[in-house]
């Protein structure tokens, strides 16, 4: 493959678009309620009114309400139909030639599309992320040719440094700096990572990203490869995940077919190999020195840090790795400058973010919004706030490692500094709103356990601290608490806080802690008076 | 030097699919999780007979076999039943009472998470979060997925599969 070619698939693909174009959303949520099957009969319907040459049926990834799914969008003019079914999807067909449709029509207009920004999910549910060609016409590839051809490996370190870009798992770590360091570390072999490893409950961004536009994220690693001299890679992802580990196999083989991705890319000296590796199940993987023990083969236990992945990783190699949201932002800083990334968001986080909006939320589903949007904006405006007129009580960011932040603060910018000083963390992009029917304390409670479940047992405040702790909260929980427990309770988060090995237990009490910095009377009133 | 690597169990033609699996890594010990994965998908668990194997094939003591397949919550050591029930309990799924449909299926098969019907029919087995968390609460019938799950509907939807069932 040279550029030549590459032009030439974009003009050819161009010149096959017909006039309209139905896009039917085939991400996993669409999925579980019959997408496949409406797709089918749309098809079929096209094919029955004899309307193949006028009307192309595409199949896409994620557009963003899933909650109202299946959504089919139309084009021209944009429509957007939701709660679809096989039986009205035909009608949808009938609307292009005149008639009209019987499925329930959508507002594009709505706040929860008009208020988003798209970096990362620019191609979610446009392209169909099962065809490499769909993601070249949309201008994909084109990015990792000009860095190949015009520019030195430390430019393109240091454009993703000037575009302030930071890590999207959540530590929000200046992604520019860490490839420098691994760029700067001696060894002839080195190896890049993506962390697709998305184990937060309630966070759902990798996943749609990795189903909707896997080339993305392997154009984002290829570039990486490049900046910081590795020629080998994994990408690991999480079992639960079918769907995205499918398309991403399909979109290697398809990169590696074309010469994308493989030895001497775009028939330079460059070579980058990408191998899947999928996650079995454990939610400390997610961390970085744990997810290398897993891609070795062994059991996911972290490592004390230093020395960091980037001097010592994978084999003791030098080794970068990355969420899938960050490798995702790769491409397009690349592609239409440092500038123009810096110029979105806040003085000390740029950008956007990719957030999944579920719980007790009427616009349940995935957005992406520039950093800096306040909290009431996402919950009131894009998510409609609670369903049956129910009062909105906090929002859960950060998963396990995240705390609560109640409706008083609604209005606190969302970016890395400003979460922190609430008691939380931005996190993968989890939100999980709560009413006031939602009791803090059990909440409190499931993420404990979740945490005391998911503790690899390697070192002891961990393993034993998040027990006590969960055995406290079920005391508290079931009316049996006293003062006294919650003292020890309170004692008991700041040494598993402090003494932990890895992020996993030096964040386990933070839904604790946040939880009784803002919702204490709710603990209060299960305590026993004595 | 050369290795010699354990026979196939049996003539079992899916050892075969395992033996490739494996042959593809290089034999090396980074590829147990990715083998793991490749018998639990052909056998549905993993035995001893398994683990032996596979610690003889890749050279990794059977101790850390065992170590890593029981680490992980993805494999499963005993068969499971003729069909399987998984609740999510993602936080989304949770707030929204995931708790009372896994509450409910529960007393209908009479059984707890993690455990198989005594008939063998039925598997009831619980997911951290399977990120369909805008259709909560979601179970996972036989893999496939089911959004906006009430208890009603996930008992009536088992005892469909449980017809000879408790």
């Amino acid at each position: 493959m040279d550029l030549e070619e590459l032009l030439g698939i974009v003009e050819k693909e161009k010149a096959a678009r017909k006039p309209s174009c139905i896009r039917c959303c085939m991400a996993a949520g669409c999925m579980s309620s019959k997408a496949a099957e409406i797709k089918e009969s749309i098809q079929q319907a096209v094919s029955e009114k004899d309307m193949s040459s006028q009307v192309e049926v595409r199949r896409v990834g994620c557009m963003g309400s899933c909650g109202q799914g299946p959504m089919v969008g139309v084009e021209p003019g944009g429509l957007l139909y939701q709660h679809v079914t096989p039986e009205n999807a035909p009608s949808i067909v009938d609307a292009l030639a005149g008639g009209t449709a019987q499925a329930e029509l959508g507002d594009p207009k709505h706040p929860f599309f008009s208020r988003q920004t798209f970096v990362v999910c620019a191609n979610s549910g446009r392209i169909d992320p099962e065809r490499i060609e769909d993601y070249i016409e949309s201008g994909g590839y084109a990015t990792l040719h000009h860095v190949l051809f015009e520019m030195q490996p430390p430019q393109v370190t240091d454009a993703v440094l000037r575009s302030g870009l930071r890590g999207r798992g959540g530590a929000g770590y200046p992604t520019g700096l860490k490839w420098g360091t691994v760029a700067k570390s001696s060894g002839t072999r080195k190896f890049v990572i993506c962390n697709g490893d998305e184990g937060d409950p309630g966070a759902f961004m990798d996943r749609s990203v990795l189903e909707s536009d896997p080339h993305r994220v392997l154009e984002g690693m290829a570039i990486a490869g490049y900046a910081v001299g590795a020629s080998e890679a994994f990408i690991y992802v999480r079992a639960e995940y079918p769907l995205a580990v499918s398309r991403l196999q399909t979109a290697i083989r398809q990169a590696k077919k074309r010469g994308l991705l493989g030895t001497g890319i775009f028939e330079s000296t460059f070579n980058f190999d990408i191998e899947l590796r999928i996650g079995a199940g454990a939610f400390v993987c997610g961390e970085e020195t744990a997810l290398m023990a897993s891609v070795e083969g062994k059991r996911g236990q972290p490592h004390p840090r230093p020395p960091f992945p980037a001097e010592s990783g994978l084999w003791g190699h030098p080794t970068l790795i990355n969420n899938v949201e960050t490798f995702a932002n790769v491409a397009p800083i690349l592609q239409q400058g440092p500038e123009w990334y810096a110029s979105l968001g806040t003085e000390k986080s740029k950008g956007t973010k990719v957030f999944s909006l579920t719980g007790k939320i009427r616009n349940n589903g995935l957005i992406e919004v520039p950093i800096g949007i306040t909290i009431r904006e996402i919950v009131e405006e894009l998510g409609g706030g609670a369903p049956d007129g129910a009062k909105v009580k906090a929002v859960q960011t950060g998963g396990p490692s995240g705390g609560c932040i109640p409706a008083t603060h609604f209005d606190t910018p969302v970016d890395y500094e400003s979460l922190v000083k609430l008691g939380s963390i931005m996190g993968s992009g989890g939100m999980v709103v709560m009413d006031e029917h939602t009791n803090m304390v059990d909440v409190a409670r499931f993420y404990m356990q979740f945490c005391m479940e998911e503790s690899c047992g390697k070192c002891i405040p961990c393993r034993a601290g998040t027990v006590q702790m969960y055995n406290l909260l079920t005391k508290i929980v079931e009316r049996r608490g006293t003062l006294k427990d919650l003292d020890q309770l309170e004692e008991l988060c700041d040494l598993v806080k402090h003494t932990s090995l890895c992020g996993l237990g030096q964040t386990a009490p933070n839904p604790v802690l946040s939880t009784l910095r803002y919702f204490r009377n709710e603990y209060l009133e299960l305590l026993q008076t004595e | 030097m050369k290795v010699t690597r354990p026979p196939l169990p049996s003539p079992d033609k899916r050892w075969k699919i395992v033996d490739a699996k494996m042959r593809r890594l290089g034999y090396k010990a980074h590829a147990l999780i990715e083998t793991l994965h490749t018998v639990q998908e052909s056998f549905g668990y993993l035995d001893e007979e398994a683990l032996h194997f596979l610690a003889g094939a890749l050279r990794v003591p059977p101790s850390k076999v065992y170590g890593v397949a029981t680490f992980y919550n993805f494999f499963s050591l005993k068969p499971q039943g003729v069909h399987t029930c998984v609740v999510c309990l993602g936080t989304a799924c949770y707030v929204k009472g995931a708790d009372k449909v896994l509450a409910a299926i529960e007393k209908k098969a009479g059984i707890k998470s993690g455990e198989t019907t005594s008939d063998k029919q039925l598997s009831l087995l619980t997911a951290r979060c399977i990120g369909a968390c805008a259709i909560g609460p979601t179970v996972i019938y036989d893999g496939v997925v089911a959004g906006h799950q009430t208890p009603e509907q996930a008992v009536a939807k088992i005892k469909g599969g449980l017809a000879h069932g408790p």
